[in-house]
Protein backbone atom coordinates (compact mmCIF):
# COMPACT_ATOMS: atom_id res chain seq x y z
CA UNK A 1 0.00 0.00 0.00
CA UNK A 2 1.03 3.29 -1.03
CA UNK A 3 1.12 6.05 0.37
CA UNK A 4 0.10 10.08 -0.93
CA UNK A 5 1.93 11.97 1.48
CA UNK A 6 5.03 12.98 -0.46
CA UNK A 7 8.39 11.53 0.98
CA UNK A 8 9.80 14.78 2.70
CA UNK A 9 6.92 15.43 4.59
CA UNK A 10 7.53 12.36 6.59
CA UNK A 11 10.84 12.70 6.74
CA UNK A 12 10.13 13.01 10.69
CA UNK A 13 8.25 9.36 11.08
CA UNK A 14 10.57 7.88 9.01
CA UNK A 15 13.21 8.92 11.45
CA UNK A 16 11.32 7.94 14.50
CA UNK A 17 10.88 4.73 13.06
CA UNK A 18 14.50 4.40 12.44
CA UNK A 19 14.94 5.67 16.10
CA UNK A 20 12.85 2.83 17.80
CA UNK A 21 14.28 0.16 15.54
CA UNK A 22 18.00 1.15 16.68
CA UNK A 23 16.04 0.80 19.99
CA UNK A 24 15.15 -2.45 19.41
CA UNK A 25 18.41 -4.07 17.38
CA UNK A 26 21.30 -2.26 19.29
CA UNK A 27 20.89 -3.73 22.81
CA UNK A 28 20.71 -6.99 21.76
CA UNK A 29 23.73 -6.56 19.79
CA UNK A 30 25.40 -4.65 22.46
CA UNK A 31 26.45 -8.07 24.38
CA UNK A 32 28.82 -8.46 21.48
CA UNK A 33 31.42 -6.12 21.93
CA UNK A 34 30.62 -6.46 25.54
CA UNK A 35 32.07 -9.81 25.55
CA UNK A 36 35.51 -9.32 24.02
CA UNK A 37 35.99 -6.50 27.00
CA UNK A 38 39.24 -6.70 28.62
CA UNK A 39 37.40 -5.13 32.06
CA UNK A 40 36.13 -6.44 35.00
CA UNK A 41 33.39 -4.41 34.89
CA UNK A 42 30.64 -3.89 32.69
CA UNK A 43 32.09 0.07 31.48
CA UNK A 44 30.94 0.30 27.94
CA UNK A 45 32.93 0.84 25.14
CA UNK A 46 35.31 -1.63 26.41
CA UNK A 47 38.46 -0.21 27.61
CA UNK A 48 40.14 -3.15 25.62
CA UNK A 49 39.66 -6.45 23.92
CA UNK A 50 40.31 -9.39 25.08
CA UNK A 51 39.23 -13.46 24.97
CA UNK A 52 39.31 -13.63 28.61
CA UNK A 53 35.43 -14.00 29.36
CA UNK A 54 35.12 -17.05 27.13
CA UNK A 55 38.09 -18.68 28.29
CA UNK A 56 36.05 -18.26 31.55
CA UNK A 57 32.97 -19.67 30.07
CA UNK A 58 34.90 -22.42 28.33
CA UNK A 59 37.03 -23.58 31.41
CA UNK A 60 34.06 -23.50 34.10
CA UNK A 61 32.96 -26.27 34.76
CA UNK A 62 29.20 -24.69 35.42
CA UNK A 63 29.11 -23.34 32.27
CA UNK A 64 29.79 -25.71 30.26
CA UNK A 65 27.47 -28.44 32.13
CA UNK A 66 24.24 -26.32 31.99
CA UNK A 67 24.76 -25.65 28.18
CA UNK A 68 25.71 -29.16 27.42
CA UNK A 69 22.06 -29.90 29.40
CA UNK A 70 20.38 -26.86 27.53
CA UNK A 71 21.40 -28.45 24.35
CA UNK A 72 20.30 -31.88 25.25
CA UNK A 73 16.98 -30.96 26.24
CA UNK A 74 16.13 -28.84 23.47
CA UNK A 75 16.86 -31.37 21.02
CA UNK A 76 15.00 -33.98 22.91
CA UNK A 77 12.39 -31.13 22.92
CA UNK A 78 12.62 -30.72 19.36
CA UNK A 79 12.29 -34.00 18.68
CA UNK A 80 9.00 -34.96 21.06
CA UNK A 81 7.13 -31.74 20.36
CA UNK A 82 7.81 -31.56 16.58
CA UNK A 83 6.34 -35.15 16.51
CA UNK A 84 3.59 -35.01 19.11
CA UNK A 85 2.47 -31.61 17.90
CA UNK A 86 2.85 -32.89 14.14
CA UNK A 87 0.24 -35.94 15.01
CA UNK A 88 -1.93 -33.70 17.42
CA UNK A 89 -2.25 -31.05 14.07
CA UNK A 90 -3.20 -33.15 11.72
CA UNK A 91 -5.29 -35.23 14.05
CA UNK A 92 -7.42 -32.18 14.44
CA UNK A 93 -7.15 -31.13 11.15
CA UNK A 94 -8.39 -34.20 9.09
CA UNK A 95 -10.77 -35.56 12.02
CA UNK A 96 -14.32 -33.68 12.07
CA UNK A 97 -15.00 -35.25 15.97
CA UNK A 98 -17.06 -33.22 18.52
CA UNK A 99 -14.03 -32.18 20.76
CA UNK A 100 -11.72 -30.43 17.72
CA UNK A 101 -12.07 -27.15 18.58
CA UNK A 102 -12.00 -27.51 22.42
CA UNK A 103 -8.92 -29.99 22.27
CA UNK A 104 -6.98 -27.29 19.83
CA UNK A 105 -8.03 -24.49 22.72
CA UNK A 106 -6.42 -26.44 25.46
CA UNK A 107 -3.54 -27.15 23.39
CA UNK A 108 -2.68 -24.35 22.84
CA UNK A 109 -3.41 -22.20 26.07
CA UNK A 110 0.19 -23.13 27.28
CA UNK A 111 0.90 -20.16 25.06
CA UNK A 112 -1.78 -17.68 26.90
CA UNK A 113 -0.91 -18.68 30.77
CA UNK A 114 1.74 -16.90 32.44
CA UNK A 115 4.67 -19.05 32.43
CA UNK A 116 4.65 -18.86 36.81
CA UNK A 117 1.71 -20.60 36.84
CA UNK A 118 2.90 -23.46 34.85
CA UNK A 119 6.23 -23.30 36.64
CA UNK A 120 4.56 -23.57 40.08
CA UNK A 121 1.50 -25.79 38.68
CA UNK A 122 4.92 -28.32 37.43
CA UNK A 123 7.12 -27.56 40.31
CA UNK A 124 4.31 -29.60 42.37
CA UNK A 125 3.56 -32.35 40.00
CA UNK A 126 7.28 -33.09 39.78
CA UNK A 127 7.78 -32.78 43.28
CA UNK A 128 5.51 -36.01 43.70
CA UNK A 129 6.43 -37.46 40.62
CA UNK A 130 9.99 -37.61 41.32
CA UNK A 131 11.06 -35.74 38.35
CA UNK A 132 12.25 -32.70 40.06
CA UNK A 133 15.70 -31.79 38.50
CA UNK A 134 15.75 -34.85 35.80
CA UNK A 135 16.29 -34.28 32.15
CA UNK A 136 12.91 -36.13 31.24
CA UNK A 137 10.88 -33.63 33.79
CA UNK A 138 12.78 -30.69 31.80
CA UNK A 139 12.38 -32.24 28.01
CA UNK A 140 8.63 -33.08 28.86
CA UNK A 141 7.66 -29.19 30.30
CA UNK A 142 9.40 -27.88 27.67
CA UNK A 143 7.31 -29.81 25.38
CA UNK A 144 3.93 -28.58 26.99
CA UNK A 145 5.56 -25.08 26.00
CA UNK A 146 6.75 -26.15 22.52
CA UNK A 147 3.43 -27.73 21.45
CA UNK A 148 1.38 -24.42 20.84
CA UNK A 149 4.01 -23.27 18.19
CA UNK A 150 4.26 -26.40 16.60
CA UNK A 151 0.81 -26.91 16.31
CA UNK A 152 0.04 -23.48 15.18
CA UNK A 153 2.88 -23.91 12.81
CA UNK A 154 1.51 -27.58 11.27
CA UNK A 155 -1.40 -26.39 11.24
CA UNK A 156 -0.94 -23.55 8.75
CA UNK A 157 0.85 -25.72 6.85
CA UNK A 158 -1.88 -28.62 6.49
CA UNK A 159 -4.51 -25.44 5.46
CA UNK A 160 -1.96 -24.61 2.60
CA UNK A 161 -2.06 -28.75 1.75
CA UNK A 162 -4.51 -30.26 -0.65
CA UNK A 163 -5.39 -33.46 1.14
CA UNK A 164 -6.93 -35.13 -1.83
CA UNK A 165 -3.59 -35.83 -2.87
CA UNK A 166 -3.34 -38.12 0.07
CA UNK A 167 -6.63 -39.77 -0.53
CA UNK A 168 -5.23 -40.67 -4.64
CA UNK A 169 -2.18 -42.34 -2.74
CA UNK A 170 -4.69 -44.50 -0.28
CA UNK A 171 -7.03 -45.55 -3.55
CA UNK A 172 -3.65 -46.57 -5.07
CA UNK A 173 -3.21 -49.11 -2.49
CA UNK A 174 -1.10 -46.89 0.26
CA UNK A 175 -1.78 -47.43 4.08
CA UNK A 176 -2.90 -44.44 5.70
CA UNK A 177 0.51 -44.45 7.06
CA UNK A 178 2.42 -45.09 4.00
CA UNK A 179 0.78 -41.91 2.67
CA UNK A 180 1.36 -39.65 5.07
CA UNK A 181 4.85 -40.13 5.45
CA UNK A 182 5.53 -40.72 1.19
CA UNK A 183 3.01 -37.98 0.00
CA UNK A 184 1.99 -35.43 2.80
CA UNK A 185 5.00 -35.14 4.96
CA UNK A 186 7.95 -34.56 2.36
CA UNK A 187 5.40 -31.86 0.70
CA UNK A 188 5.46 -30.34 3.98
CA UNK A 189 9.02 -30.70 5.19
CA UNK A 190 9.23 -26.49 5.27
CA UNK A 191 6.58 -26.17 8.47
CA UNK A 192 8.33 -29.27 10.01
CA UNK A 193 11.71 -27.60 9.56
CA UNK A 194 10.19 -24.69 11.42
CA UNK A 195 8.00 -26.06 13.95
CA UNK A 196 11.04 -27.85 14.82
CA UNK A 197 13.10 -24.82 15.12
CA UNK A 198 10.70 -22.94 16.79
CA UNK A 199 10.50 -26.29 19.54
CA UNK A 200 14.41 -26.09 20.09
CA UNK A 201 14.73 -22.24 20.39
CA UNK A 202 11.65 -22.11 22.92
CA UNK A 203 13.04 -24.84 24.82
CA UNK A 204 16.62 -23.22 24.73
CA UNK A 205 15.16 -19.82 25.76
CA UNK A 206 13.05 -20.91 28.37
CA UNK A 207 14.10 -19.64 31.68
CA UNK A 208 10.94 -19.41 34.23
CA UNK A 209 9.84 -23.62 33.97
CA UNK A 210 13.67 -24.31 34.15
CA UNK A 211 14.16 -21.84 37.06
CA UNK A 212 11.74 -24.05 38.80
CA UNK A 213 12.29 -27.53 37.79
CA UNK A 214 15.73 -27.64 37.11
CA UNK A 215 18.77 -27.55 39.85
CA UNK A 216 22.40 -29.25 40.73
CA UNK A 217 24.09 -30.93 37.68
CA UNK A 218 20.44 -30.83 35.42
CA UNK A 219 20.26 -26.98 35.85
CA UNK A 220 20.04 -25.44 32.52
CA UNK A 221 22.35 -22.48 31.25
CA UNK A 222 19.48 -20.17 31.68
CA UNK A 223 18.96 -21.12 35.11
CA UNK A 224 22.42 -20.66 36.05
CA UNK A 225 22.05 -17.33 34.27
CA UNK A 226 19.46 -16.16 36.21
CA UNK A 227 21.04 -17.23 39.64
CA UNK A 228 24.39 -15.69 38.21
CA UNK A 229 22.71 -12.65 37.36
CA UNK A 230 20.38 -11.91 40.59
CA UNK A 231 24.06 -12.68 42.45
CA UNK A 232 26.33 -10.38 41.01
CA UNK A 233 27.11 -9.84 37.43
CA UNK A 234 29.51 -11.84 35.71
CA UNK A 235 31.03 -10.47 32.55
CA UNK A 236 31.19 -14.17 31.30
CA UNK A 237 27.19 -13.83 31.00
CA UNK A 238 28.47 -11.72 28.07
CA UNK A 239 30.09 -14.58 26.36
CA UNK A 240 27.30 -16.95 27.43
CA UNK A 241 24.86 -14.30 26.08
CA UNK A 242 26.47 -13.84 22.32
CA UNK A 243 26.81 -17.56 22.28
CA UNK A 244 23.36 -17.97 22.76
CA UNK A 245 22.38 -15.43 20.67
CA UNK A 246 24.00 -17.21 17.77
CA UNK A 247 22.01 -20.12 18.57
CA UNK A 248 18.84 -18.39 18.54
CA UNK A 249 18.97 -15.72 15.85
CA UNK A 250 21.19 -17.95 12.76
CA UNK A 251 18.35 -20.21 12.50
CA UNK A 252 15.48 -18.94 12.33
CA UNK A 253 17.49 -16.26 9.85
CA UNK A 254 18.60 -18.86 7.60
CA UNK A 255 14.97 -20.04 7.38
CA UNK A 256 13.50 -16.41 6.63
CA UNK A 257 16.06 -16.43 3.90
CA UNK A 258 15.17 -19.78 2.21
CA UNK A 259 11.53 -18.56 2.88
CA UNK A 260 12.29 -15.56 0.75
CA UNK A 261 13.63 -17.21 -2.12
CA UNK A 262 11.32 -19.94 -2.21
CA UNK A 263 8.72 -17.08 -2.58
CA UNK A 264 10.45 -15.41 -5.23
CA UNK A 265 10.18 -17.95 -8.56
CA UNK B 1 -17.41 -51.13 -7.82
CA UNK B 2 -20.16 -48.70 -9.41
CA UNK B 3 -24.06 -49.78 -8.34
CA UNK B 4 -25.43 -48.60 -11.79
CA UNK B 5 -22.66 -50.38 -14.22
CA UNK B 6 -24.43 -50.69 -17.16
CA UNK B 7 -21.38 -51.10 -19.42
CA UNK B 8 -21.00 -54.82 -19.47
CA UNK B 9 -24.50 -54.82 -21.73
CA UNK B 10 -27.24 -56.14 -18.77
CA UNK B 11 -28.94 -53.86 -16.40
CA UNK B 12 -28.45 -54.33 -12.77
CA UNK B 13 -31.54 -54.86 -11.10
CA UNK B 14 -32.58 -51.21 -8.81
CA UNK B 15 -30.66 -50.56 -5.61
CA UNK B 16 -33.11 -51.29 -2.94
CA UNK B 17 -33.40 -49.11 -0.28
CA UNK B 18 -32.13 -51.86 2.55
CA UNK B 19 -28.76 -52.33 0.16
CA UNK B 20 -28.50 -48.17 0.34
CA UNK B 21 -29.03 -48.26 3.80
CA UNK B 22 -26.58 -50.60 4.41
CA UNK B 23 -24.12 -48.63 2.35
CA UNK B 24 -24.78 -45.69 4.81
CA UNK B 25 -24.26 -47.49 7.99
CA UNK B 26 -20.64 -49.33 7.05
CA UNK B 27 -19.70 -45.73 5.65
CA UNK B 28 -20.65 -44.14 8.62
CA UNK B 29 -19.18 -46.92 10.61
CA UNK B 30 -16.10 -45.87 8.60
CA UNK B 31 -15.96 -42.73 9.22
CA UNK B 32 -16.44 -42.93 13.06
CA UNK B 33 -13.31 -45.73 12.98
CA UNK B 34 -11.47 -42.93 11.46
CA UNK B 35 -12.41 -40.13 13.66
CA UNK B 36 -11.02 -42.38 16.37
CA UNK B 37 -7.75 -42.86 15.01
CA UNK B 38 -7.43 -39.16 14.09
CA UNK B 39 -8.46 -38.05 17.83
CA UNK B 40 -5.94 -40.42 18.89
CA UNK B 41 -3.07 -38.19 17.50
CA UNK B 42 -4.02 -35.87 19.22
CA UNK B 43 -3.59 -37.44 22.84
CA UNK B 44 -0.23 -37.52 23.63
CA UNK B 45 0.10 -34.04 23.49
CA UNK B 46 -3.16 -33.76 25.67
CA UNK B 47 -2.22 -36.33 28.17
CA UNK B 48 0.75 -34.12 28.48
CA UNK B 49 -0.85 -30.30 28.42
CA UNK B 50 -3.53 -32.16 30.97
CA UNK B 51 -1.42 -33.66 33.68
CA UNK B 52 1.09 -30.71 33.44
CA UNK B 53 -0.99 -27.82 33.12
CA UNK B 54 -4.77 -28.65 33.71
CA UNK B 55 -4.67 -30.92 36.68
CA UNK B 56 -2.27 -28.53 38.55
CA UNK B 57 -4.45 -25.37 38.23
CA UNK B 58 -7.50 -27.07 39.14
CA UNK B 59 -5.77 -28.09 42.12
CA UNK B 60 -4.44 -24.82 42.94
CA UNK B 61 -7.76 -23.33 42.84
CA UNK B 62 -9.25 -25.72 44.95
CA UNK B 63 -6.35 -24.91 47.40
CA UNK B 64 -7.12 -21.28 47.20
CA UNK B 65 -10.71 -21.97 48.91
CA UNK B 66 -9.09 -23.43 51.80
CA UNK B 67 -8.11 -21.38 54.65
CA UNK B 68 -5.17 -21.84 57.12
CA UNK B 69 -7.13 -24.41 59.53
CA UNK B 70 -8.26 -26.57 56.62
CA UNK B 71 -11.35 -25.38 56.23
CA UNK B 72 -13.53 -24.43 53.06
CA UNK B 73 -13.56 -20.56 53.12
CA UNK B 74 -12.83 -17.59 51.07
CA UNK B 75 -9.90 -16.44 54.11
CA UNK B 76 -7.59 -16.53 51.42
CA UNK B 77 -9.05 -14.28 48.81
CA UNK B 78 -10.37 -11.63 51.40
CA UNK B 79 -6.53 -11.59 52.82
CA UNK B 80 -4.89 -11.03 49.14
CA UNK B 81 -7.71 -8.52 48.73
CA UNK B 82 -7.43 -6.12 51.92
CA UNK B 83 -3.88 -6.10 53.39
CA UNK B 84 -1.77 -3.31 52.61
CA UNK B 85 1.27 -5.43 51.24
CA UNK B 86 -0.93 -7.84 48.48
CA UNK B 87 -2.93 -4.57 47.36
CA UNK B 88 0.82 -2.64 47.05
CA UNK B 89 1.58 -6.09 44.92
CA UNK B 90 -1.32 -5.13 42.39
CA UNK B 91 -0.68 -1.95 42.28
CA UNK B 92 2.44 -2.36 41.26
CA UNK B 93 2.15 -4.92 38.43
CA UNK B 94 -1.22 -2.64 37.44
CA UNK B 95 1.18 0.41 37.19
CA UNK B 96 3.95 -1.67 34.97
CA UNK B 97 1.60 -3.27 32.95
CA UNK B 98 0.09 -0.28 31.78
CA UNK B 99 3.11 2.06 31.46
CA UNK B 100 4.56 -0.77 29.26
CA UNK B 101 1.57 -1.01 27.11
CA UNK B 102 1.32 2.68 26.49
CA UNK B 103 4.45 2.99 25.54
CA UNK B 104 4.95 0.25 23.34
CA UNK B 105 1.38 1.25 21.39
CA UNK B 106 3.33 4.87 21.18
CA UNK B 107 6.51 2.91 19.36
CA UNK B 108 5.05 0.33 18.06
CA UNK B 109 2.05 2.00 16.00
CA UNK B 110 4.46 4.55 13.80
CA UNK B 111 7.01 1.71 13.35
CA UNK B 112 4.18 -0.60 12.52
CA UNK B 113 2.92 2.24 9.42
CA UNK B 114 5.85 2.93 8.04
CA UNK B 115 6.75 -0.97 7.62
CA UNK B 116 3.25 -1.56 5.83
CA UNK B 117 3.75 1.41 3.67
CA UNK B 118 7.20 0.83 2.37
CA UNK B 119 7.52 -1.72 -0.62
CA UNK B 120 8.14 -5.53 0.66
CA UNK B 121 11.97 -5.72 -0.11
CA UNK B 122 12.80 -2.46 2.22
CA UNK B 123 9.93 -3.80 4.88
CA UNK B 124 11.50 -7.59 4.99
CA UNK B 125 14.58 -6.32 5.87
CA UNK B 126 13.42 -3.82 8.36
CA UNK B 127 11.32 -6.75 10.03
CA UNK B 128 14.67 -8.22 10.79
CA UNK B 129 15.50 -5.70 13.56
CA UNK B 130 11.54 -6.13 14.76
CA UNK B 131 12.71 -10.45 14.55
CA UNK B 132 16.00 -10.29 15.82
CA UNK B 133 15.22 -9.24 19.17
CA UNK B 134 12.26 -11.02 19.42
CA UNK B 135 14.35 -14.46 19.00
CA UNK B 136 17.07 -13.27 21.67
CA UNK B 137 16.42 -14.49 24.96
CA UNK B 138 14.71 -12.73 27.46
CA UNK B 139 17.73 -13.38 30.10
CA UNK B 140 20.44 -11.73 27.49
CA UNK B 141 18.49 -8.87 26.58
CA UNK B 142 17.53 -8.07 30.36
CA UNK B 143 21.32 -8.33 30.65
CA UNK B 144 22.18 -5.64 28.18
CA UNK B 145 19.57 -3.17 29.70
CA UNK B 146 21.28 -3.93 32.90
CA UNK B 147 24.60 -2.89 31.27
CA UNK B 148 23.31 0.03 29.61
CA UNK B 149 21.43 1.66 32.00
CA UNK B 150 24.00 1.39 34.92
CA UNK B 151 25.00 4.46 37.10
CA UNK B 152 28.20 4.37 34.91
CA UNK B 153 26.69 2.84 31.95
CA UNK B 154 26.42 3.98 28.05
CA UNK B 155 22.94 5.80 28.62
CA UNK B 156 23.78 8.07 31.71
CA UNK B 157 27.41 8.61 30.32
CA UNK B 158 26.31 9.68 27.29
CA UNK B 159 23.36 12.17 28.34
CA UNK B 160 26.58 13.10 30.55
CA UNK B 161 28.60 14.04 27.42
CA UNK B 162 26.19 15.54 26.15
CA UNK B 163 25.70 18.22 28.97
CA UNK B 164 21.69 17.21 29.65
CA UNK B 165 22.68 15.49 33.55
CA UNK B 166 24.74 16.48 36.66
CA UNK B 167 24.61 13.55 38.38
CA UNK B 168 23.54 9.87 36.80
CA UNK B 169 19.99 9.08 36.77
CA UNK B 170 19.15 6.26 38.48
CA UNK B 171 17.72 3.96 35.81
CA UNK B 172 17.97 0.85 36.53
CA UNK B 173 16.93 -1.44 40.10
CA UNK B 174 13.86 0.83 40.30
CA UNK B 175 10.62 1.20 38.46
CA UNK B 176 12.50 2.76 35.05
CA UNK B 177 14.48 -0.19 34.87
CA UNK B 178 11.80 -2.77 34.83
CA UNK B 179 9.67 0.18 32.31
CA UNK B 180 12.80 0.23 29.73
CA UNK B 181 13.40 -3.70 30.27
CA UNK B 182 10.12 -4.89 29.50
CA UNK B 183 9.02 -2.40 26.69
CA UNK B 184 12.23 -3.58 24.58
CA UNK B 185 11.13 -7.22 25.52
CA UNK B 186 7.08 -6.73 24.38
CA UNK B 187 7.52 -4.16 21.50
CA UNK B 188 7.40 -7.15 19.02
CA UNK B 189 4.67 -8.69 20.48
CA UNK B 190 2.73 -5.29 19.54
CA UNK B 191 4.77 -4.45 16.09
CA UNK B 192 4.20 -7.95 14.18
CA UNK B 193 0.07 -8.12 14.68
CA UNK B 194 -0.35 -4.56 14.01
CA UNK B 195 1.65 -4.97 10.91
CA UNK B 196 0.10 -7.61 9.82
CA UNK B 197 -3.50 -6.12 10.22
CA UNK B 198 -2.26 -2.74 8.43
CA UNK B 199 -0.73 -4.79 5.62
CA UNK B 200 -4.22 -6.46 5.06
CA UNK B 201 -6.05 -2.58 4.94
CA UNK B 202 -6.94 -1.96 1.21
CA UNK B 203 -4.77 0.83 -0.26
CA UNK B 204 -8.12 1.75 -2.53
CA UNK B 205 -9.91 3.32 0.99
CA UNK B 206 -7.12 5.70 1.21
CA UNK B 207 -7.10 6.40 -2.43
CA UNK B 208 -10.91 6.78 -2.14
CA UNK B 209 -10.76 9.39 0.81
CA UNK B 210 -8.48 11.38 -0.86
CA UNK B 211 -10.63 11.40 -4.16
CA UNK B 212 -13.40 12.67 -2.27
CA UNK B 213 -11.19 15.34 -0.64
CA UNK B 214 -9.79 14.20 2.63
CA UNK B 215 -6.58 15.53 3.67
CA UNK B 216 -3.80 12.68 4.52
CA UNK B 217 -4.54 13.54 8.30
CA UNK B 218 -7.84 13.62 7.98
CA UNK B 219 -7.90 9.91 5.72
CA UNK B 220 -5.90 8.55 8.37
CA UNK B 221 -7.55 9.34 11.10
CA UNK B 222 -11.39 8.83 9.71
CA UNK B 223 -10.36 5.48 7.21
CA UNK B 224 -6.70 4.27 8.61
CA UNK B 225 -6.79 4.39 12.33
CA UNK B 226 -10.43 3.08 12.35
CA UNK B 227 -9.42 -0.11 9.65
CA UNK B 228 -6.50 -0.69 12.15
CA UNK B 229 -8.17 -0.87 15.40
CA UNK B 230 -8.67 -4.83 15.35
CA UNK B 231 -5.07 -5.07 14.76
CA UNK B 232 -4.05 -2.48 17.45
CA UNK B 233 -6.78 -3.85 20.21
CA UNK B 234 -5.30 -7.55 19.54
CA UNK B 235 -1.74 -6.38 20.05
CA UNK B 236 -2.63 -3.97 23.01
CA UNK B 237 -4.29 -6.48 24.92
CA UNK B 238 -2.04 -8.89 24.31
CA UNK B 239 1.39 -7.25 25.74
CA UNK B 240 -1.04 -6.40 28.45
CA UNK B 241 -1.95 -9.45 29.47
CA UNK B 242 2.10 -10.81 29.23
CA UNK B 243 3.00 -7.98 31.24
CA UNK B 244 0.79 -9.08 34.05
CA UNK B 245 2.80 -11.94 34.45
CA UNK B 246 5.69 -11.21 34.11
CA UNK B 247 8.60 -12.30 36.57
CA UNK B 248 12.17 -12.48 34.93
CA UNK B 249 12.47 -8.83 34.25
CA UNK B 250 11.53 -7.50 37.31
CA UNK B 251 13.26 -9.67 39.17
CA UNK B 252 16.98 -8.59 37.42
CA UNK B 253 16.06 -5.25 36.91
CA UNK B 254 13.66 -3.77 39.46
CA UNK B 255 16.29 -4.68 41.92
CA UNK B 256 13.90 -5.99 44.48
CA UNK B 257 12.06 -2.47 44.32
CA UNK B 258 9.48 -3.43 42.27
CA UNK B 259 7.15 -6.56 43.19
CA UNK B 260 4.69 -7.70 40.87
CA UNK B 261 2.33 -10.86 41.13
CA UNK B 262 4.37 -13.59 39.52
CA UNK B 263 7.52 -12.69 42.02
CA UNK B 264 5.53 -12.83 44.97
CA UNK B 265 3.74 -16.23 43.92
CA UNK B 266 7.37 -17.38 43.22
CA UNK B 267 8.59 -15.96 46.82
CA UNK B 268 6.04 -18.02 48.24
CA UNK B 269 6.96 -21.06 47.08
CA UNK B 270 10.43 -20.69 48.08
CA UNK B 271 10.21 -19.53 50.83
CA UNK B 272 6.91 -20.13 53.11
CA UNK B 273 5.21 -22.81 53.95
CA UNK B 274 1.91 -21.94 53.76
CA UNK B 275 0.42 -21.81 50.89
CA UNK B 276 -3.20 -19.95 50.48
CA UNK B 277 -2.49 -16.60 49.57
CA UNK B 278 -0.17 -17.30 47.08
CA UNK B 279 -2.93 -19.53 45.64
CA UNK B 280 -5.15 -17.15 45.50
CA UNK B 281 -2.79 -14.94 43.87
CA UNK B 282 -2.01 -17.49 41.24
CA UNK B 283 -6.06 -17.63 40.57
CA UNK B 284 -6.49 -13.92 40.76
CA UNK B 285 -3.57 -13.69 37.83
CA UNK B 286 -5.20 -16.63 36.12
CA UNK B 287 -8.56 -14.73 35.89
CA UNK B 288 -7.02 -11.62 35.02
CA UNK B 289 -5.17 -13.00 32.07
CA UNK B 290 -8.54 -15.06 30.98
CA UNK B 291 -10.63 -12.12 31.36
CA UNK B 292 -8.47 -9.41 29.50
CA UNK B 293 -8.20 -12.59 26.57
CA UNK B 294 -11.92 -12.59 26.59
CA UNK B 295 -12.33 -9.36 26.51
CA UNK B 296 -9.94 -8.32 23.84
CA UNK B 297 -11.17 -11.45 21.69
CA UNK B 298 -15.08 -9.99 21.98
CA UNK B 299 -13.94 -6.43 20.90
CA UNK B 300 -12.16 -7.58 17.99
CA UNK B 301 -15.06 -9.71 17.05
CA UNK B 302 -17.54 -6.94 17.32
CA UNK B 303 -15.48 -4.33 15.59
CA UNK B 304 -14.63 -6.73 12.60
CA UNK B 305 -18.31 -7.74 12.46
CA UNK B 306 -18.98 -3.62 12.01
CA UNK B 307 -17.01 -3.20 9.22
Amino acid sequence: MESHVPHKQRLWLYALTALILIFLVLPTLIVIPMSFSSANSLAFPPPGWSMRWYESFFGQEKWLLSAWVSLRVAFGTMIVATTLGTAAAYGLHVGSFALRGTISSVLIAPLAIPSILLAIGMFFVYASAGLLNSMLGLVIAHTLVAIPFVLITMTAGFKTYDLSQEMVARSLGASRLKAFFTVTLPQLKFSVISAALLAFIVSFDEVVISVFISAGPNSTLTKVMFSTLRDDVDPTIAAVSTLMLIIATVPPLVLQLLANRKREP
Amino acid sequence: MALTDTSLGHIRPPVTDAELAYNARALEKDRRRENIQLLRLALPALAIVIILMVAPIGWLFSLSFVSEGGGLSLENYSRILTEGAYISIFVTTFKVAVLVTVFCVLLGYPVSYVLAMLPDRWAQLLLLAVLVPFWTSLLVRTYAWLVLLQRRGIVNETLDALGLIERPLALVNNMTGVVIGMVHIMLPFLIMPLYASMKSIDGNFMRAAANLGSSPGHAFRHVFLPLSMPGLIAGTMMVFVMCLGFYITPSLLGGGKVQMIAQRIEQSVSLFPTWGPASALAVVLLVLTAGFLALSWLIVRRLTANQ
